[in-house]
């Protein structure tokens, strides 16, 4: 067995409410690639985080090089040679590849004067960039790079700093199939110079070709290591589900309603060489599960209108409908709650009022003056009904919690005539409770007829709520789930690009 | 909201009644007069900015609109000898329509505001210039436009009309902005463009409006400013005025960050900046000193605004949390942050790609 450079054991993060991380143990090797596998929210990010430092495990010790951490900071992670690779990468686009690899760490000249040395940065920069055969040179500004060529910048900051372990967290999801070749070579290389890399992907296909051992979590728990010699797709994917799932499932009051909302053919601006299919009955909730970039927020946001179609079609009810802003698609009746609510679904200085009646306030207006007792009476019967906890209507939207302002934003599209509503992470960073009203609140409108497409990557939500499950994989649907198919296998095979087994009832 | 307004109040209470004190000409029948009459010109396109600025833009190019429009106007009575009526006519269509420009490139064209009315303040000043070949255009001794100009610098009981009619248009753009469609979709805008887009609100339009109604509100302006000097020397008309507006909209609690302001404040900050110039000379004070009184005060205003809204502010906060904090339950900023922590982490990043 090879020299172990970093072990992590008994790491638990608690958060009020929440274990993320329980009893995880993790140990890498000299010169190994270890692939970290497990689904959205399983806790590989958190455990990476509080490796790199960035936050303090509630329990557990980080045993590096000998010494024994009960927490490291982000400077004691660097000078132990650890090194993260940033799913969003962390560059300035405005400065070169040298000033980006030397950033906070200035080489200096000029004395007292402390001036940059460009020239000293450069040099040094200059044979790290050979070694990853990348072909810019170190005064190139970031913003000139692609996002393969950035993440070379990101690999040569770590070995700038003499990294012994190189975190990648979704080092592919932007790449093309020649990059993603081009970085495992990288990878090959970097192990041949006994680096580790502690490598984060959903794509199964890459951890085959790269891991040299993989370990599984599942609701930050280390559920399972296999060997290099013991890797299938299969086996991962047993690993990664079979957790309890709550029994969360109302179903409809009466059965799906001819008619809904069709998508065919969409293509959109994320994904211009694919077209997706999809459609949603009224009365019905489809599910739209996947991987983090699958291209499911895009499709939302092009049919709502903020982003130009860039083919196909939307029909409601059988006729075609012309979506070229969100106004026209609020005009459709097709309205959508999005994933960012602070950013895109309230104005948080506005009170409550205010947001609850943004999107109708024409129809509450007359010759544009704004009726303002039909407003009070709109926003309090949403502040009702949807049970929003607020002390007036008048507050501002930025006091709530979280699950009050999704009521907020649910209360502005529920107060006009939905047909068509896309939630979008509907229950992200919201508490217990306030997950379960939403989840009766989407009941209730698809029995009114509305048709409701939610996207989660929340395994249990998807299973739970939905009424059918489509699950989309690189920019299309790559599989519809009916409810007597659901498991948690069938939606991550899906998920990861493989066909079903068989087309037969999933086991139980 | 009201607060910041009955504050600016006082302090324009407080200055004239001292002033008053120290030298009682302040307080004159006819000084009194005069400055309102300097209120309502100054006012008329303050307001215009303050929709701007509302919107989280700026418009800097008011000053040298006054300068092209006012040499127009001047060459269509005198030179052209256009009926009054339709010189004024064409000056408020030339406003609107510059003012529709500086919206289209800006809104359409993705420009950044401040890069954009800076260029009108070159062209139009230079346009001007050339035009007249930096000569001074005036009315002579006809009586081209009398009817127009005895109604832009006379007064009714004393009260000068410039005066009357900023009352008359802060009403109805008071309620415009506060009680009108438009003036909620205004403050959406400039507060959360992306969320009022997803609202469904023509944000384009909207903001594209603002700069429209400016400009059209500087076509006034430079009308009753015509008649004030009674010639337009096309170098200097109108110089620095845009910063007398900004100045009066930022005093007046507008923020240049967006979705701040009301009219009353930009009226009360006109009023204020005038009462500080006229002070200067009162009570002899040296002349050159006025800009340097302005800012000062424009200053330490802003600071004392911005000191008490964070104080506010932090009471709310632990008024909030004293509420919240009994009930586990809605301990919610805490438990939201950490769900997020918890489970959001691998999937924060978004579905964007």
């Amino acid at each position: 067995m090879p020299e172990t450079l970093l072990e992590l054991s008994g790491i638990s993060k608690t958060y009020p409410g929440v274990r993320a991380l329980d009893d995880v143990n993790l140990r890498v090797c000299r010169g190994e690639v270890l692939g970290l596998i497990g689904e959205n929210g399983a806790g590989k990010s958190t455990l990476m985080r509080v490796l790199a430092g960035v936050i303090a495990p509630s329990a557990g010790v980080i045993r590096i090089g000998g010494n024994d951490h009960a927490r490291m900071t982000v400077n004691e992670a660097t000078l132990a040679g650890i090194a993260f690779v940033h799913q969003e990468l962390n560059l300035f686009e405005n400065l070169d590849v040298a000033a980006n690899v030397f950033i906070g760490r200035e080489r200096l000249a000029g004395g007292p004067l402390k001036l940059v040395d460009n020239a000293e940065m450069r040099a040094r920069v200059t044979p790290l960039l050979q070694r990853l055969g990348a072909d810019f040179t170190p005064n190139t500004l970031v913003d000139n790079l692609s996002i393969a060529e950035r993440q070379m910048v990101e690999i040569a900051k770590a070995l700038s700093i003499d990294a012994r372990v190189i975190i990648m967290d979704e080092p592919t999801s932007s790449l093309t199939i020649s990059e993603t070749e081009r970085l495992l070579e990288v990878i090959a290389d970097l192990k041949a110079h006994g680096i580790s890399v502690i490598y984060i992907s959903h794509r199964l296909g890459e951890i085959m070709s790269c891991a040299d051992r993989v370990v599984v979590l599942r609701d930050g728990r280390t559920v399972g290591e296999l060997a290099r010699d013991e890797l299938s797709h299969a086996a991962m994917i047993r690993l990664m589900i079979g957790r309890d799932l709550k029994a969360l499932y109302t179903p409809p009051a009466r059965s799906p309603q001819p008619g809904g909302c069709d998508i065919a053919g969409v293509v959109t601006t994320a994904f211009p060489d694919r077209q997706i299919d999809l459609s949603v009955r009224r009365g019905e909730i489809l599910g739209l599960a996947g991987l983090v970039g699958a291209g499911r927020t895009s499709l939302a946001r092009a049919v709502f209108g903020v982003d130009p179609l860039l083919g196909g079609e939307i029909r409601i009810d059988n006729e075609p409908v012309g979506v070229a802003s969100p106004r026209d698609a609020i005009r459709q009746g097709i309205y959508l709650v999005p994933e960012d609510r602070k950013k895109s679904g309230l104005v948080l200085e506005l009170p409550i009022r205010e947001n609850v009646t943004l999107a109708s306030l024409l129809d509450h207006a007359r010759m544009w003056l704004v009726n303002g007792a039909a407003e009070r009476r709109i926003a309090k019967d949403q502040a009702r009904s949807l049970s929003i906890k607020a002390p007036s209507i008048d507050i501002e939207a930025v006091t709530l919690s979280g699950g009050n302002q999704q009521k907020v934003v649910l209360g502005k599209w529920l107060s006009m005539q939905p047909r068509v509503m896309f939630f979008d992470e509907p229950t992200r960073g919201i508490d217990v409770g306030a997950k379960s009203e939403i989840y009766a609140l989407m009941r209730s409108l698809a029995d009114r007829g509305v048709a409701i497409v939610m996207i989660s990557s929340d395994m249990e939500e998807v299973i739970g709520v939905s009424d059918r499950v489509a699950v989309m994989h690189e920019g299309s649907v790559s599989g519809v789930l009916e409810r007597d198919q659901f498991s948690e296998y069938n939606v991550l095979r899906l998920a990861v690009g493989q066909a079903l087994e068989t087309l037969e009832t999933a086991a139980p | 909201m009201m607060k910041k307004e009955l504050g600016l109040f006082l302090l324009l209470a407080v200055i004239s009644a001292i002033t008053g004190a120290i030298n009682p000409a302040f307080l004159s029948f006819v000084n009194l007069l005069n400055m309102a009459n300097l209120i309502g010109l100054f006012g008329v396109f303050a307001l215009g900015e303050g929709l701007v600025i509302i919107t989280g833009g700026i418009d800097l190019s008011l000053g040298s609109m006054f300068a092209l429009l006012g040499v127009v106007f001047i060459d269509l009575l005198t030179t052209y000898q256009v009926p009054w009526p339709f010189a004024l006519l064409l000056v408020l269509m030339g406003g609107l329509a510059l003012g529709g420009i500086q919206g289209f490139l800006i809104t359409r064209l993705k420009m950044q505001p401040f890069i954009v009315t800076l260029c009108g303040l070159l062209i139009y000043r230079g346009a001007a210039r050339y035009y007249t070949s930096d000569s001074t255009r005036g009315f002579g001794y006809g009586d081209e436009a009398s009817t127009l100009g005895n109604i832009a610098s006379g007064n009714i009981a004393g009260i000068p009309n410039t005066f009357i009619f900023l009352i008359i248009l802060a009403l109805i753009l008071g309620v415009l902005l506060h009680r009108s469609v438009y003036g909620r979709w205004l403050y959406a805008v400039g507060k959360n463009e992306e969320a009022a887009r997803f609202s469904g609100i023509n944000t384009n339009i909207v903001i594209a409006t603002a700069y429209v109604i400016s400009g059209g509100l500087a076509g006034v302006s430079t009308v009753m400013f015509v008649f004030y000097t009674n010639s337009v020397s096309p170098s200097s008309f109108g110089n620095f005025y845009e910063l007398y507006a900004i100045a009066a909209a930022v005093l007046g609690g507008c923020s240049l960050r967006g979705g701040e302001g009301s009219i009353l404040g930009i009226v009360l900050g006109t009023a204020l900046l005038q009462v500080l110039q006229n002070l200067v000379n009162i009570l002899g004070i040296p002349n050159s000193l006025n800009f340097a009184v302005m800012g000062t005060v424009i200053l330490i205003g802003v600071l004392a605004d911005q000191q008490l809204q964070a104080r506010r502010r932090r009471k709310a906060a632990l008024a909030g949390l004293a509420r919240t904090a009994p009930r586990a339950k809605e301990a919610t900023i805490l438990q939201s942050a950490s769900a997020h922590g918890a489970t959001a982490l691998p999937t924060s990043a978004g579905d964007q790609a």
